[in-house]
Order: C-alpha cells, then sequence, then structure tokens
C-alpha cells in the first residue's frame, strides 16, 4: 500500500517543510518523493501505525485464513490530464492496483472501484472511463466486484478521481522484503522507463509540445508471476510510479547496511522520451512509470529473468539496470555513461522542467 | 539524438580525460605538480559537470569551481517577496520557468503560493506567456524573466511582439542579468586564484567570441565549450595547453554553435528592449551594469513601472558565504551556515538553492 | 540559463517553424535568425532558434575528439 495524499503531476518545487512545523500540505507531499516519506512516517503512522501497516509494502500480506496469505491493497487516482497518449484515468487505476498486488507476489483477484465524480462531468467521458476499466480488468484477469459513486460540486475535484482496493492470493513462498538484499544482487527492470511521466506532462500542454512519448501504463501481473514461478530467489519487487527508478532505489538504500549502483548505459529509454527529458531538463531517472517493475534478485539468476522477461510482450525490453554493492551504504550511485559517477537522489518534488 | 549522444561517448570521453591526465599531471618522475583552478559560469555546465560525474575524469590536480552561473540562483529574496506579492493581486495571472517556483523569498516560494490557490503557471516559453496573456484580456499577466544573454533576447522578442499586438495586460517582470560584469567581479578580488574559465556556451551564441574582449585585460585564458560531456572536457584540454604555454586567449571549442561576433539578430533585440543597470545578486551583493531593465520606450510592458515596484536594499545575510565560495576562495565546509540552518530544503544562497550548486553537492556527498 | 538542445526544421511558416527531435515536436520562433530552411539543425532554447547548428563543425569537432589518443 502507498499512501498518495494527492497528486497532480504538476511540476512541484523544493520546499523548506519540516514536517513538525508544517502548516499547509502541499503538493511536493503527494509527489512520492522524500516529503511523502515524512509525511507517512511522522503523521499516519505516528497517527495509527500497526505492524503490518507499518511495513509501508505495495500490498499488506494477512494471513486471513491459517497457512493462506492474502495480499490487500488500496490506491487512489488523480492524474491530470484524465487522457493521456497511451491510456486514461481508468486503465490506470486497473493497473495501478493489480500491480501493486503483483509486486507482493500476489494473484490478483478481484478490485473495488470508487468515483467521486465532478458535477458535469459527460456521460461520454465517463462512458469512456467505464470501458477502460472494463476492457483492462479483463485484460488483467481481475474483476472489479464493489464500488461507490459520489458527485461533488463544480471545483471540489478535477472531473474524475478514482480510489480501489484489491485484493489477491500469495503464492511466492519466499517473503519479498528489503531485508532479504544482499551485496551481489542484480537489479532488473522490464523496460523502458520515464515514458508515463513524459506521457501525462505531454498531455497538459501546457508546455506546447505535439507527439511525442506514450504511457507505459500495462497490467504487469502475468509477467510478474512468470519470474515468481520459475525464480526462487527474488528478494523484492516494486513498481516505481511517482518519484521514478530514484525514488524507489532510495527506498530500498535508505538506511541500509549496502548501497545501490545503477549503469546509465544498461537503463532503457526510448528516443522520444529521452529527448523530451533533454529539452525540458528532467531527469528520466525521477520520472513516474505504470508499466514497470524493478525485481531485485539473486545474481545467479538474473540472466534467468531477464530471459523470461523478455519473453513477454510487456518485457521486450528488460534490463539488468544495477547492482547491490557492500560499497555506498545506505546511497544510490550512477555510473553514467561518460564513465563518471553521481549520487541519484531521493527526489524531493515531481520533476521540474528547467531552463538553466 | 543527433548532435547529442556523439558527444557522450565513453570511448572518446576516456581519451580525453587521459589526456587531460597527460597535461595536468607532473611529468613521470617529476615532484610537485601544481594546481589548476579553473571556473565555468553557467548554471548549465554546473548541471552537466554533476549529471555526468565528470569529476572521477579529471584529475586530483585539477579543479573546476562552480562560478555565479545561476541566474535562478543569484535571484535575491525581494524579488521573489515582489512576484508573491504580484500573484496575489486580483486577476493578475504570474507565468514564469519553471526553476523560479523553488527559489526561497524571505518567509515563502511561488511553489508554496501556487499551493494556496495563487494562479501561477509554468511556461516552457515567454511566447506561451504572451498567448495566455492573449486569451485572457480580463486579467494582467505578468511574466518573471530571468535568465543571461541567451534568455533576455527572446524574452525581448515577446515584448516587442506584445507592442505589434498593441496588448494592454502583458507584463515582464525583468531579474535578467548579464554575466561579464559578474565575472570582472570575480577576477578584481586578489584573493581569487583562477586560471582560466570554461565559457558558457548558449550565452556565447548570442554574444560570440568577441563578448569576451574584456577578460583581456586580466591576463587570463577562457575557453568557450558546448554543454555536452565531451564539450567540457575538451574545453578544460584547451585552457591546460593555453595555461602551459603562457596564452591567454578567447577560444572557442564549441564551434558549431558559436559564431566569433555571435548572434547579431539577438543582439540588436537585445539592445532595443533592455537597457543595463544595477542587479542584486544573491550571496553576492549588487553589481553594478550586471543588469537588464527594460527601456522607456516599452514601459508599457515593464512590470516594475505598471505595478510600481521598488528596488529594495540588498539584504544579505552575513553569514551566508556563498560569495566566497562562488570565487572559489572558501569551501562549503567554512560556511557556518552549510549543513546546519543552511541545507537543500531551507537553501539561504545560491550555492545550496542549486541541487547543483558547490553546496549542494558537499551537502549530497557527506557523511550521513 | 542556457539548456537548449539540438532540433530539426521540418516546417516553416514565416517567423515560425515546427522541429523535432526524437519524435517529440514543437512550434518555435525563428525570429532570432535568418536563412533558415527546412532539414536544417537550430539550438532550441525557451521556444526560440538562437542558433544554427553547424553540421560541418559538429563533424569537424568529432573528428578532434578521434584523433585524442592518450
Amino acid at each position: 500500500m502507498r499512501l498518495n495524499v494527492t497528486q497532480y503531476p504538476i511540476l512541484a518545487t523544493q520546499y523548506n517543510n519540516k514536517v513538525n512545523s508544517m502548516s499547509t500540505i502541499t503538493l511536493a507531499h503527494g509527489s512520492g518523493g522524500k516529503l511523502t516519506h515524512e509525511l507517512i512516517k511522522k503523521m499516519i503512522l505516528k497517527g495509527y501505525g500497526n505492524p503490518v501497516l507499518n511495513r509501508l509494502t505495495d500490498s499488506a500480506i494477512i494471513e486471513l485464513i491459517k497457512g493462506r496469505r492474502f495480499a490487500f491493497t488500496t490506491d487512489s487516482f488523480v492524474v491530470k490530464p484524465v487522457i493521456f497518449k497511451g491510456g486514461d484515468i481508468g486503465k490506470l487505476a486497473v493497473c495501478g492496483t493489480v500491480n501493486d498486488l503483483a509486486v507482493s507476489g500476489a494473484t490478483p483477484l478481484y478490485i473495488s472501484c470508487s468515483f467521486i465524480i465532478e458535477e458535469g462531468l459527460s456521460e461520454k467521458l465517463l462512458n469512456r472511463f467505464i470501458g477502460s476499466i472494463k476492457k483492462e480488468a479483463a485484460t488483467a484477469g481481475v474483476k472489479v466486484v464493489t464500488g461507490d459513486t459520489k458527485v461533488v460540486e463544480k471545483g471540489s475535484c478535477d472531473k474524475i478521481f478514482i480510489n480501489t482496493s484489491g485484493i489477491g492470493v500469495v503464492k511466492y513462498k519466499r517473503d519479498l522484503s528489503v531485508n532479504r538484499i544482499k551485496p551481489g544482487d542484480k537489479i532488473v527492470i522490464n523496460g523502458t522507463i520515464a515514458d508515463h511521466g513524459a506521457a501525462v506532462m505531454l498531455a497538459r500542454n501546457d508546455l506546447g509540445f505535439k507527439d511525442g512519448p506514450e504511457s507505459d501504463c500495462a497490467s504487469l501481473n502475468r509477467l510478474i508471476l512468470t519470474v515468481l514461478r520459475k525464480c526462487s530467489n527474488v528478494k523484492f519487487m516494486r513498481d516505481p510510479t511517482r518519484g521514478g527508478v530514484a525514488a524507489v532505489m532510495n527506498e530500498i538504500a535508505e538506511g541500509a547496511s549496502f548501497g545501490i549502483r545503477l549503469f546509465e548505459d544498461e537503463i532503457p529509454l526510448d528516443n522520444g522520451t529521452a529527448s523530451f527529458c533533454e529539452i525540458l531538463g528532467i531527469d528520466p531517472l525521477q520520472m513516474g512509470n505504470e508499466g514497470k517493475v524493478i525485481v531485485v534478485i539473486e545474481a545467479r539468476e538474473a540472466d534467468k529473468a531477464l530471459r523470461l522477461m523478455k519473453k513477454d510482450p510487456l518485457g521486450r525490453k528488460a534490463a539488468i539496470i544495477g547492482e547491490v554493492t557492500r560499497e555506498y551504504k545506505g546511497r544510490v550511485v550512477l555510473k553514467t555513461k561518460v564513465g563518471g559517477e553521481r549520487i541519484v537522489d531521493m527526489p524531493v518534488l515531481e520533476a521540474l522542467p528547467r531552463i538553466c | 539524438m543527433k548532435y547529442i549522444d556523439e558527444f557522450r561517448s565513453l570511448k572518446l570521453a576516456k581519451n580525453i580525460s587521459a589526456k587531460i591526465a597527460e597535461l595536468a599531471l607532473p611529468a613521470r618522475g617529476g615532484r610537485g605538480g601544481r594546481r589548476y583552478n579553473f571556473m565555468e559560469v553557467c548554471g548549465t555546465h554546473t548541471n552537466t559537470f554533476y549529471r555526468f560525474g565528470l569529476s572521477k575524469l579529471l584529475p586530483e590536480n585539477v579543479r573546476l569551481i562552480s562560478g555565479p552561473g545561476c541566474p535562478v540562483c543569484v535571484t535575491d529574496e525581494s524579488y521573489i517577496d515582489n512576484a508573491i506579492i504580484l500573484a496575489g493581486l486580483k486577476d493578475t495571472i504570474i507565468t514564469t520557468f519553471g526553476d523560479m517556483m523553488k527559489v526561497p523569498g524571505s518567509s515563502s516560494t511561488l511553489y508554496r503560493e501556487r499551493a494556496k490557490g495563487r494562479d501561477i503557471r509554468i511556461v516552457y516559453s515567454s511566447l506561451d506567456a504572451l498567448k495566455i496573456a492573449e486569451d485572457n484580456p480580463a486579467k494582467n499577466v505578468v511574466f518573471l524573466g530571468i535568465g543571461f544573454e541567451t534568455t533576455a533576447p527572446t524574452v525581448a522578442m515577446a515584448i516587442i511582439e506584445a507592442k505589434k499586438k498593441n496588448l494592454t495586460n502583458f507584463f515582464v517582470y525583468s531579474a535578467h542579468k548579464i554575466i561579464p560584469p559578474a565575472m570582472e567581479a570575480i577576477l578584481k578580488d586578489k584573493n581569487v586564484a583562477l586560471d582560466g574559465f570554461i565559457l558558457p556556451a548558449h550565452v556565447s551564441s548570442i554574444i560570440g567570441a568577441d563578448g569576451y574582449k574584456f577578460l583581456h585585460k586580466f591576463k587570463i585564458p577562457g575557453v568557450i565549450a558546448g554543454f555536452e560531456p565531451l564539450d567540457m572536457l575538451e574545453g578544460i584540454v584547451m585552457l591546460l595547453r593555453e595555461v602551459k604555454s603562457g596564452r591567454a586567449e578567447i577560444e572557442n571549442e564549441y564551434t558549431r554553435g558559436v559564431k566569433k561576433s555571435g548572434n547579431k539578430v539577438a543582439q540588436v533585440v537585445l539592445k532595443k528592449v533592455f537597457v543595463s543597470t544595477y542587479a542584486v545578486w544573491r550571496g553576492i551583493g549588487e553589481i553594478p551594469k550586471s543588469g537588464l531593465a527594460i527601456r522607456k520606450e516599452f514601459a508599457a510592458y515593464d512590470a516594475e513601472k505598471h505595478f510600481g515596484i521598488r528596488r529594495k536594499k540588498a539584504a544579505v545575510n552575513k553569514y551566508c558565504l556563498c560569495g566566497e565560495v562562488i570565487k572559489g576562495v572558501k569551501m562549503p565546509e567554512d560556511c557556518k551556515l552549510f549543513a546546519k540552518s543552511c541545507n537543500p530544503e531551507n537553501p539561504k544562497g545560491p550555492c545550496m538553492v542549486s541541487s547543483e550548486g558547490t553546496c549542494g553537492i558537499h551537502y549530497k556527498y557527506k557523511e550521513k | 540559463m542556457c539548456l537548449g538542445i539540438p532540433m530539426r526544421i521540418i516546417s516553416k511558416a514565416g517567423d515560425k517553424a515546427i522541429v523535432d527531435s526524437g519524435g517529440t515536436k514543437r512550434e518555435i520562433s525563428v525570429s532570432l535568425l535568418k536563412d533558415i530552411n527546412i532539414g536544417d539543425y537550430v539550438i532550441v532554447h525557451a521556444g526560440f532558434a538562437i542558433e544554427r547548428l553547424d553540421e560541418e563543425r559538429a563533424k569537424e569537432t568529432l573528428d578532434i575528439f578521434k584523433s585524442i589518443k592518450p
């Protein structure tokens, strides 16, 4: 479960915000980076934390029946704009929930879908989202079994917000946890990064660009479960949504006794997305992904995982992008394509177009 | 990406890096190699250097100092405070480049004000701001004019367009600055020991190699270098060659983007709309003739005139050592505020406002 | 304040042009340059072409880099 306070994929910024002395929640608190984590740890967990919640995993693993583990997750989708190249908020809602269950080692089974609709939304648009949800649920093999509908006054939300929850059965025997990660482990991703973040930024059209990147929004449960079925030593998985690969790597490395080294040359990047990021001075490592999973796996099985991913249509451009190392304790370092080296920070806020 | 990827070749980087070591380090068996201190004066060079981790490709005795090259980071507090006041005015839209959102004012930032509901919009171009003005005739649109000689001509064109279209609701609040006076101010400080400058790529596209003639009197070499990693590395090779042969010339590595006389059209447009004035540089103070103000003929588009904004005397935090850090005379660790009251979430001076500024980098790399 | 990348002119009308890089397109102003043609590469900054990218010089520069042998 990842707590999204509020998400507008807008260009936010760095700002002095010690949570204790904070008086307003800002957009930066919802961007998936440093301030989101602070808010969760210092307010929410402090408020009503418990052993399950405190683990802050993408899905909560609960033993409802003795010997049978279930994964339970929730998410809210407030993406703006609601339609972008490669998808819409409906498709995103299903993919996001399915992926949160799958990275926890579960076979997704049922999801709920609640709408908060802004007064004035056209029925045509709502039908479009409903159609996307139906299509993606069928693709992922999940059923939408319950939901809710509310309508709020114009201005109270932006066209539509969707909240979901999802439940699945955990089949993977091993515990998927950062605690199992050791130096030597490899980091594998199933394809190109930053596409979703770029597509959403493009679709907002404030910046005037045309064509360009397409969102990678996709349900990854089949790909993930194939890897889990055939590889016995997957240590941990997470989908790099807001905050991108940089956020996930830092979440894993923070406070750990190991560090992470990424290889810039190995990181798959689509040409159009690369150009888009160059023009606006944005770091692709910080851009969101909605059809990608990061798998931390024992070195011996890394090539196998790679082969399995490449067989799947959603993993054709899979790559081993890094490794866990004894060096750089608690940090993430990038070996750059010209042979240099730099630290990859936990993003403080959503990527911001630069002129400087 | 054509004309970008080729300039990021690993193989070529290795070779140029080896050349730098060959030039900079003492001859085999030799002792006591000297130090070389070069300075870059453009935020984009600072960014390239950091992004590609180029410090690893330089020998120990070659140091690249990050100078006052980030026009965003050197924008002082009072400008942000005024922009925030403008944002609070009725029927006013503030339009700005993305970088400005995070610069600290005395108590808030544009980003925070936006979260409170002010109409503050990020644009990629001043022409986008102009369009917003055309689309919202009942509102005043203020564009925050930030940038050096690369950006100022583009903003000048927007002002010229606004006049052609007879707009009455478009204004530019200028904090534009020019680089040469800042470079002179640095060189006049006796404590500064620089062996050469890496000169900015795109400022040079506008002002040309001729724009740096003022460096002759200081007898210091300068090399215009492009923004790709190979460009910067080659720029350092060229500087080392100059220093070692006792030359102090202006050379151009970025021949594909810079002509000797620069972009004449842009220079004319710049002079037509702007006139030089004093400017306050955060962490440094006032530098005469380093700012650009809008000329009388275009006063109708000058936010300062229209909204009656008065320039405040620069308030410089007496403990902030950015001025010295920028000159390469002090290190962040020498500053009492570093990593204590001054950090990336609460930056005091430009060296920390920019995440790639000297203090920003030192903070990232210091032991946690 | 100089972020600008080479982009290719794919169409032009008066002072405006459409440029492309890797499939990402945008309309920009070419009012700061003279004699710009379709197919030219220009350096784009803040929605303007600030200089034509001299392809001959680009090749020369790369040749210089290639000639550097440690």
